[in-house]
């Protein structure tokens, strides 16, 4: 059993919580995730790893209430315990120095670009961060991703904060001015994902995305979670989550992931969540 | 008095019954009929049988104490040899180790041995489970990677030896492939709960959410642990590789089962995992996980469900039980046919399949008659789901992160007979060392490699 020690409200659909799980916490690495069951009659979901302390033996989620298990997780409170959390699963970031880096976060995807930007900075890269979100309110980490940022930047669709429109816009703009981009990486919806690809992909510009595939075990024994990358067959729980952004087939991740939309709508239903 | 030349038939639920439901589809032999079974027993001096057993059970012992009404002396005789007597008595393929050595092949049907075992252990469960002798403990420790058929099987044997031994999982429930693969109407999970449980009450101690490998490494648990055994299992799904198969409706086998067994989709919404499969199933592959999926499909309401495979009957590698039990409920075989490409809506949903007529060859390096494709027979079928059930290789996640391991070319660990790697302290069996095969295979690899770890613990320093 592992208990919630903190809890947050990021914004109108985003929580964020604070497990005790000692183990995973000494393993964790930036760009990973774990797995967890709330109950005994819940579901496995993915979730990014948003932040650890090893010392404290904590590791941080940020999610988005989207469907039956994440709404239902939204409902538990500090003190709460989870059946099920192990990790840290998947190939952790690869933190070095590529000079200077542009770090994209869409929505609930600005969690897991958090310890990414941070490591990144700490090993000396120029750290240009892009997050990005429907409206204002929707954003998250603005503090905590700009004090490890060289350049800071806001996009809202809405335009109620930053700029008006979107994540790959401020890219454009970048390269348009002949910065030089030595990596980019891109966390959010599969759609942002796959623009901020097209954009770099003139300009062969490295381009890492990270990806959020339907799973089940996480440990690479069912293929629920598989993906074409360059035309092979690829487990994000093993072999990712991290992707060259260049080579994804995003059409086909975006039409896996609506496998059980319809007994996601019925189990909420039900649930009344 | 002359010998009954067949075996006592199984009580079963009817086919068209138990489509409707996941209750196990034997119910077992009640006492009266145990005994009369038994009693068709020769007791061979030579006892073949037990030379057919890769756990090494003294069968015409246990048999006899059946005959005589000794039902306690017959569950001890069992227990001395195989931890998971229930599990055994329902999935072993008998007909090829000990019944298919039984001297009554000669006129006629061999003694349902399997049927035997079976009725032992429920008949224990249903009573009190005996704890047998546990030798004094000898301060070492063993740590056990991977909570199916081999890891429990080495671990109640070591712990038995008086080792303390301590069970790494990385699901959340104990049994591998008898919790995740194996359907419920086939192995009740309540069975290998029980089974578990007995393990459990040897002393060993079973740590859930640890994927050895990510959250702590077999060089880590050397540093704590006087011994390691991996049985991580062939958990790697197979794919046909042709074009189609990430379309919405095409499942892994071990994704399906999963989803099925271990996460009881069948009971979606009452659990939250959902799965679904339409009207119309085709499971590639014939082997008896093949059967497994072609049989839930029809469970969970599938009007049609084919098994697609690209041999004849003859070269079909599932147990004749299984194939028997998914023709009598209503499995449609379609034989000699291959899938080659498979075809979705503008959704990406799944919706037919292109497949090949086959013809049989001459033999190829497994013996079986290599299949060769009818030029021009392609043909399309209407499906909603495809099932692949082609086979399994050994987990990477293990033979990837142990530095000097030695690996073999299909991924597996490489052991000698009794489950030594090439590094001292560090023991494989199971799946994980052979490739995917059977549980009881399995077991005997675990029993083995429990010898082999007590031996080299002995050997040690104090």
């Amino acid at each position: 059993m592992y208990e919630i020690l903190k809890k947050e409200v990021m914004s109108e659909t985003v929580k964020l919580m604070k497990i005790k799980a000692p183990l995973v916490a000494k393993k964790a690495k930036a760009g990973q995730f774990i797995i967890l069951r709330i109950d005994e009659k819940g579901e496995r979901i993915p979730l990014t790893i948003a932040d650890y302390d090893r010392k404290k033996g904590t590791v941080t989620v940020i999610f988005m209430e989207v469907g039956k298990t994440t709404k239902q997780l939204g409902t538990l409170n500090v003190g709460d315990f989870l059946l099920n959390f192990v990790g840290p699963l998947g190939q952790p970031s690869d933190i070095k120095k590529y000079g200077t880096v542009v770090m994209i976060g869409g929505g609930v995807g600005i969690a897991p670009l958090y310890p990414v930007v941070r490591e990144l900075k700490q090993e000396g890269n120029y750290v240009i961060s892009i997050l990005g979100a429907r409206n204002e309110k929707l954003l998250m980490l603005e503090k905590e991703i700009e004090e490890f940022s060289d350049e800071f930047y806001i996009t809202t669709d809405d335009g109620s904060k930053g700029h008006k429109g979107f994540v790959s816009d401020v890219l454009q703009k970048l390269i348009d001015e002949k910065k030089k981009i030595d990596m980019v990486m891109a966390i959010g919806p599969v759609i942002m994902m796959k623009v901020v690809a097209n954009v770099t992909r003139p300009h062969k510009i490295k381009t890492l995305v990270s990806l959020n595939p339907i799973m089940v075990d996480g440990t690479g024994m069912c293929g629920g979670c598989r993906v074409s990358v360059g035309g092979e067959t690829k487990f994000a729980c093993v072999d990712g989550p991290e992707f060259d952004g260049h080579l994804v087939d995003y059409d086909n991740l975006m039409l896996r992931n609506r496998r059980f939309i319809c007994e996601e709508e019925e189990a909420c239903k039900l649930a009344g969540v | 008095m002359a010998v009954k030349k067949t075996k006592h038939p199984m009580p079963e639920q009817k086919p068209k019954d138990r489509i409707k439901n996941f209750n196990e589809v034997p119910y077992g032999y009640d006492e009266k009929t145990a005994i009369e079974e038994a009693k068709r027993c020769l007791q061979c001096k030579n006892s073949p049988c037990v030379e057919g057993c890769p756990v090494e059970i003294d069968i015409p012992d246990f048999i006899k104490q059946i005959a005589e009404g000794n039902f306690d002396k017959a569950v001890e005789i069992l227990k001395t040899k195989t931890n998971l007597p229930a599990v055994c008595g329902r999935v072993c393929p008998y007909e090829n180790q000990c019944e298919g050595e039984c001297t009554l092949l000669k006129i006629g049907e061999p003694v349902a041995i399997g049927r035997l075992e079976r009725f032992l252990a429920d008949y224990e469960r249903k009573r009190e489970v005996k704890i047998p002798k546990i030798a004094k403990p000898t301060g070492k420790k063993v740590a056990v990677v991977g909570s199916g058929p081999a890891g429990l099987t080495c671990a109640g044997d070591l712990a038995k030896m008086g080792h303390a031994v301590t069970v790494f999982e990385a699901l959340h429930d104990p049994g591998g492939v008898l919790m995740y693969g194996i359907p419920e109407f086939r192995l009740p999970k309540e069975i290998v709960k029980a089974e578990v449980n007995y393990i459990e009450k040897l002393g060993v101690e079973i740590n859930y959410d640890v994927v050895v490998g990510k959250t702590i490494t077999v060089d880590e648990l050397m540093d704590e642990y006087d011994a390691v055994f991996i049985g991580t299992g062939a958990g790697l799904p197979r794919w046909l590789r042709i074009p189609g198969e990430n379309l919405d409706g095409v499942y892994s086998a071990n994704e399906f089962l999963t989803r099925v067994n271990m996460m009881r989709a069948y009971d979606f919404p009452n659990f939250d995992t959902p799965v679904k499969i339409g009207k119309v199933v085709a499971t590639f592959g014939a082997g008896n996980v093949a059967m497994d999926c072609a049989r839930t499909s029809l469970r969970l309401g599938a009007e049609k469900s084919y098994i697609l495979y690209r041999r004849s009957e003859k070269e079909m590698p599932a147990r004749n039980e299984e194939i028997h039990h998914a023709k009598e409920e209503g499995v449609i075989f379609k034989l000699l046919t291959a899938p080659v490409k498979f075809f979705g809506d503008e959704k990406g949903l799944l919706k037919a399949v292109e497949c090949l007529k086959m013809k049989l060859g001459e033999p190829d390096e497994s013996g079986r008659r290599r299949p060769v494709p009818i030029e021009g027979s392609n043909f399309k079928i209407k499906i909603d789901t495809a099932l692949v059930a082609i086979g399994q290789s050994p987990n990477p996640l293990i033979p990837r992160t142990v530095k000097g391991l030695k690996i073999g070319k299909w991924g597996n660990i490489e052991t000698d007979e009794d489950g030594r790697t090439n590094i001292p302290g560090i023991f494989a069996g199971g799946d994980i060392a052979t490739g995917a095969a059977t549980v009881i295979l399995a077991m005997g690899a675990g029993k083995r490699a429990a010898r082999a770890i007590d031996k080299y613990l002995k050997s040690k320093k104090k």
